[in-house]
This record gives structure tokens, sequence and C-alpha cells, in this order.
């Protein structure tokens, strides 16, 4: 009986503990695995700076972040790819309110390769990426690859494609891109998180597609910038639409959010794939926070405008830290006036 | 009924109450797999009301164009897994003949240790061991020795990735050899003394003993254990996704890339975005559910058909 009430006392003193940690304001999101650890390292510092606002952030992906949003589940969304006007609409009809989208930092799909023999980076044109996804351009050889790269010795090898067998935000950038450059991609097959890859093998997440690249000769995929810089993969120029190869850096992914940044429109629902600049990287993306124009629980909602404000402002000083490229001034200043309409 | 007590003054009684609340938990088992099916089953209206049966039949997976069809991923469930058990059943049951029948004890008991060990390893690490162990062998040394002199084969046509069909087929047998083995051992163990004596007995060697007497003896458990293996192969997601080359596509050879049930429902489903997209992924969730259903059903039907055949033997 002694033991029984022993034990009884101990868990009873560990839930106080765990319900005493969450004090304070709790606000629920998810989504977008790409910008985990940047949303992480905002929410602690913010934390840190605000102790009563606990921010819990769950990376389940952006399909799911939107539906969650949908549902009504979570307080804020992230997402990769921007939501589509069915997606919109079917929020507007379920939580009776608009959402607004929120780019936050950058990223970018960067295409890595494996030919023995070559260790030169490769200039990729927009016709060769396209060709050799379509399955079009099947041998390393051919003209449309060799052109923009004389005097590197390409073999005569089939082409192993490698894409993502998971649903994510690298595939919609990519296939964004690939949709805008070529007609034939477009009509085919189209963009978005999973498409019907016409040839190629699948792997799951940017570590199994560089491991398969990196194991399999004479193959070529595609990686997160990100991903591809911190683990020293090697990866290829791309032309960008004013006809210069441009390798993706930090500079050249901001570049290209820069070079939409006056015609964006005011929802910030757009794509930056093949941007006009002459330094922009051409397959680059927002990645958007989604938060609903009227939040009931006053308390959240002026906890989300201050962070949605303070992550525009010192937030963006932490993305380059990590390997974010961090958004322009001109798109900063967009956002920090639709912040105010969240009522 | 004249006389009988009433159900609460029968629960009074300790055994009663033992009764029915093992009851209730015997109950609650199906009572979840009914709820299983039934979620799955409503969830997955739409592809069954747009596609119909076209969805057993259909080819294509297209998440953009909104197009989905079950076939591609049954085929690969059910090649990699009669790949895997092709594999494994010969090398379990063999493994358990020896350790059940011919090894001395201590080397059975050591090597059991070993196969419990194996049976416990999660799926994911024999999907690393399959991507850095399997793929490169089958690329270097498994491909070339079956498709230079097999080539003409419809099975063995065709350039290899090192992932595909039979990678998966060869990973998944690693992962039901630990069952197969285990499960036979014990029922191999379990035929009474006196079968094997009275074999020797009448001027049997020790092979002829045990393998025309105790294994027909314990065929009713060994097939068990292979249904058991072949409900996990089945089902088995990390492990193949990692090395089947996530491929839509049906194909005879078994060094092209594939794709199974699990596998796609593990990769697409968090960030399937669209109704139909979510509720074609449980259709598939719920197939693969009916597919299980079957060849369970199948291996219990077999193994009533066996055990009235030889009559005496008990399941």
């Amino acid at each position: 009986m002694k033991r029984t009430a022993l034990w009884l006392a101990v868990v009873l003193f560990g839930c106080s503990l765990a319900v005493l940690a969450q004090t304070g304001l709790l606000i629920n999101g998810a989504g977008a695995t790409f910008p985990y650890p940047i949303y992480s390292k905002w929410f602690d510092v913010y934390h840190q700076k605000n102790s009563s606002i606990n921010f819990n952030y769950q990376s389940l992906g952006s399909g799911a972040g939107i539906r969650q949003m949908t549902e009504g589940t979570v307080d804020f969304g992230a997402t990769d790819g921007p939501m589509n006007d069915d997606q919109l609409k079917a929020f507007q009809d379920k939580r009776g309110t608009q959402i607004l989208h929120f780019p936050t930092v950058l990223g970018a799909a960067v295409p890595t390769y494996n030919i023995p023999g070559v260790s030169a980076a490769l200039n990729f044109t927009p016709e060769a990426l396209a060709g050799i996804f379509l399955g079009k351009i099947t041998k390393w050889n051919d003209p449309a690859i060799a052109g923009a790269n004389k005097g590197v010795n390409l073999p005569a090898n089939d082409i192993v494609v490698v894409h993502r067998s998971d649903g994510s935000g690298t595939t919609y950038i990519w296939t964004d891109y690939l949709s805008k450059v070529s007609e034939e991609w477009k009509n085919k097959i189209g963009k978005g998180t999973s498409v019907n890859w016409p040839v190629g093998l699948g792997a799951k997440g940017n570590e199994l597609v560089s491991g398969m690249v990196k194991g399999t000769p004479n193959s070529v995929g595609y990686v997160e910038l990100i991903y591809a810089a911190q683990n020293n993969i090697p990866y290829g120029t791309v032309k960008n639409s004013e006809g210069n190869f441009v390798k993706a850096d930090l500079a050249s992914v901001s570049a290209a959010a820069a070079g939409v940044a006056k015609d964006m429109p005011a929802d910030f629902r757009v794509s930056i794939t093949n941007a006009p600049g002459k330094t922009a990287y051409p397959i680059s993306s927002f990645t958007w926070l989604l938060v609903p124009e009227k939040i009931q629980d006053a308390a959240k909602r002026d906890a989300l405008k201050g962070f949605v404000k303070w992550m525009l402002t010192d937030g963006q000083g932490y993305a380059e830290a990590l390997s974010y490229a961090k958004l322009p001034k001109e798109v900063v200043a967009k956002e920090l006036k639709v912040v105010d309409n969240i009522q | 009924m004249a006389g009988s007590r009433s159900f609460i003054s029968k629960l009074r009684e300790g055994d009663e109450i033992a009764r029915l609340i093992t009851f209730l938990f015997a109950a609650s088992v199906v009572l979840i797999t009914f709820m299983l099916v039934y979620e799955l089953w409503i969830n997955s209206a739409l592809p069954r009301h747009k596609f119909g049966l076209h969805f057993f039949v259909t080819q294509v997976w297209d998440p953009v164009m909104d197009q989905f069809g079950a076939l591609p991923f049954i085929y690969g469930t059910v090649v990699t897994s009669m790949v895997a058990l092709f594999l494994a059943v010969p090398l379990g049951i063999g493994a358990a003949i020896f350790l059940a029948e011919l090894a001395p004890p201590r080397i059975s008991d050591t090597l059991e240790f070993f196969i419990d060990l194996l049976a416990a390893v999660p799926s994911v690490i024999y999907g690393v061991l399959g991507v850095f162990i399997v793929v490169p062998l089958m690329r270097q040394v498994i491909y070339p020795a079956l498709n230079k002199p097999f080539g003409f084969l419809p099975i063995f046509k065709g350039p290899s990735y090192g992932v595909g069909f039979l990678t998966a087929g060869i990973v998944l047998s690693i992962m039901l050899i630990p069952y197969i083995i285990s499960v036979s051992r014990e029922v191999l163990l379990s035929v009474p003394r006196d079968q094997r004596e009275a074999a020797l007995a009448l001027g049997a060697t020790r092979w002829e003993s045990t393998w025309k007497v105790v294994v027909p003896f314990a065929k009713t458990g060994i097939m068990g254990s292979v249904f058991l293996a072949l409900a996990r192969a089945l089902g088995e997601t990390m492990a193949v996704t990692m090395v089947i080359g996530n491929t839509p596509q049906i194909a005879a050879s078994l060094f092209a890339p594939g794709y199974s049930i699990a596998a796609v429902i593990a990769n697409e489903f968090t960030e399937a975005t669209g109704e139909l997209y979510t509720q074609s992924l449980i259709a598939l969730g719920l197939v693969l559910f009916l597919l299980t259903f079957v060849l369970n059903g199948l291996a219990r039907l077999l193994i009533i058909v066996t055990t009235q055949k030889g009559s005496k033997v008990r399941a």
C-alpha cells in the first residue's frame, strides 16, 4: 500500500512538472520539411526573447500542413509550394476566412551527376535538362549536353535518371522549372510535389537521391541546394533566362527573388523559377508560412503577427548561417504591409 | 430457462468475471480489425466512385492529372514477396531442420540466439544494408552472373541499375529467414519422440526419419511459418522502398525497378494534396489489406486440406 502511494506521488509530480513546463501561450504549426532547420532556430530565438510564447512546429510535409490548416487543427502552416485556387477556396469555405501566404526564405534545386572520368562542373541548358528528364536525351555525349560543355570528354553511356520518390517541395521546384522551359513537359507531365515521371529511378529524400547518384555510374539527379552544400556534393550550373550559366549559391538564389519582386502578385503566390536577372539562379523558389487572415484568439493573433514581423526583419539575419538564402528587401517591405491585414 | 441465475449474480464468481474480461479482450481485436477496414473503406470512396474496378487494372499513377491505378503496385508487391519466399523458404526450412534434428544442442541454442537477434533488427536497417551491400553486389556480381548466361529468359533480360525487383526480393528474404527458422524449429522440436524412434526402429536412417516422418508430421506448422513470413513480406515498407527503385511499372525482368503498395504509401502520403490523391493512397492500403486477407485465407484453406488428407495430424 505504501509502495503504491509512493509511485502515485512520483507520477503526479512528473505530470505536474510537465504541465508547469508548458505554461504560457502555445502556438501549433505544421508543414514543410525543407525550412524546418531555420524555423526551429527562429522559434527558439523568439521564445528566448518572449518567454511566454511557445511554438510547436511539426515538419509533416507541405501537403499535411495545408490539410491541417484547412481542418483547423493548427494555428499556422508552412508549404514549399503555394496553395492552388481550389485549396484556397476549400480553406475559405471551411474556416470562413482567407489564408495569407508569407514567403520566409528561399530554396533551390541543383543538378548532381556521376559520370566516370568527368570531374568538371557541367553546364546544363534548359533543353538538356528537359530532354534528359523526359527520356528524350539518352546518352551523355548527346549534342544538347556536349554543346554547352566544350572541352569535357563526355562518354557515350546511357543516362540513368534519378528523381525523388517521396512527395517533396524540391520536386515541385524542379518540375515547375521544367514546365516553364519545356512545352512538352508542361503538357505531358506538369508540376507537383509528386509527378508521373517518364523515366528514372525514385529514391526517398535528398539523402537517398544523392546516395543513388553517387553509387550509380552515368546517373543524374536533383537535390536541394542546402543539402548539396552541406554535404559537399558536386553539382552543375544551369543556364538562366538571360543566357548565363549560373551556379546555385545564396547570392544567385536571392537574385532570382529580387528579379520578380517588382511584379509580384499581392498574395505572394508566385513561382520564381527561370526568373529574370543576370545572376539569377533559375531553379529557385520561396517557401511560405500560411496564416489565416482572421484569427479569433487575440493572444495567438498578436503572437503570430509579432513573430512574422520579427521573422521578416531580425529573423532574416539567421538565415544565411544555416545556408538559406534570405528574402530581398523589396519583398520584405511588401510583406510587412500585409502583416497588418491579420485581424 | 427455469433455475438459471441472472447474469449479475453469475458475475459475482471470479471465473465468470475472468471469462467476460478475456472475452472482451478477444472481441476488441476483432472490433479493431473491422474498424480498420471500415475506415479504409469510408476514406477511399472517391477513387471507388471515379475509377470503379478499373482501379485494379490501370497502370498509370499520375498525381498531377489525377489518374490513379493500382496494378503496378500490386504487381510489385506480389513479385517481391514471391521472390523473397522462393529464396527464404528452402533456406529457412533447411536451417530449421538442421537446428532441430541434426545439430548438437549447444550449437542449436547458440544459433537460435543469433536468429532471434536477426528477427529483431528494424526494417530500416535492412534497407540501409540493402543500399550499401546488396545493391553494389547486384550490380557487380549477381547481374553479370545471371544476365550473361541466362539473358535470353524474360526474367533476366535487360540492364540492371542495382535496385529492382530482385534486389528487393533478396533483402526481403533475409528478413524472412529468421521467422521461418524460429517457428519451424519450434514445430519440429515439438514432434513427439516416439515418431522418430518408431522410424529409426523400423530401420530408417537419421535423414530418412527426419525427412520422411518428422517433417511431414510438422507440415502444418511449417506452412504456418511460411505464411507468417509472407504476411510480413507483403507489408514490408522501408527496406523495400530503399532498394526497389520506386518506379511504378510492370516489367517481366527481375532486374527492372518497380514499386510496392507499402512503399508508395510511405513515400507519397504525407505530401499528398487533393482529396482524390489522398483517397487513392488509402484505397491502395485497402487493396493491400485485401491481398493479405486473401493470401491468409488461402493459407488456412491449404492447411485444412492437407490436414484432412493426413487425417491423424492435428494443426
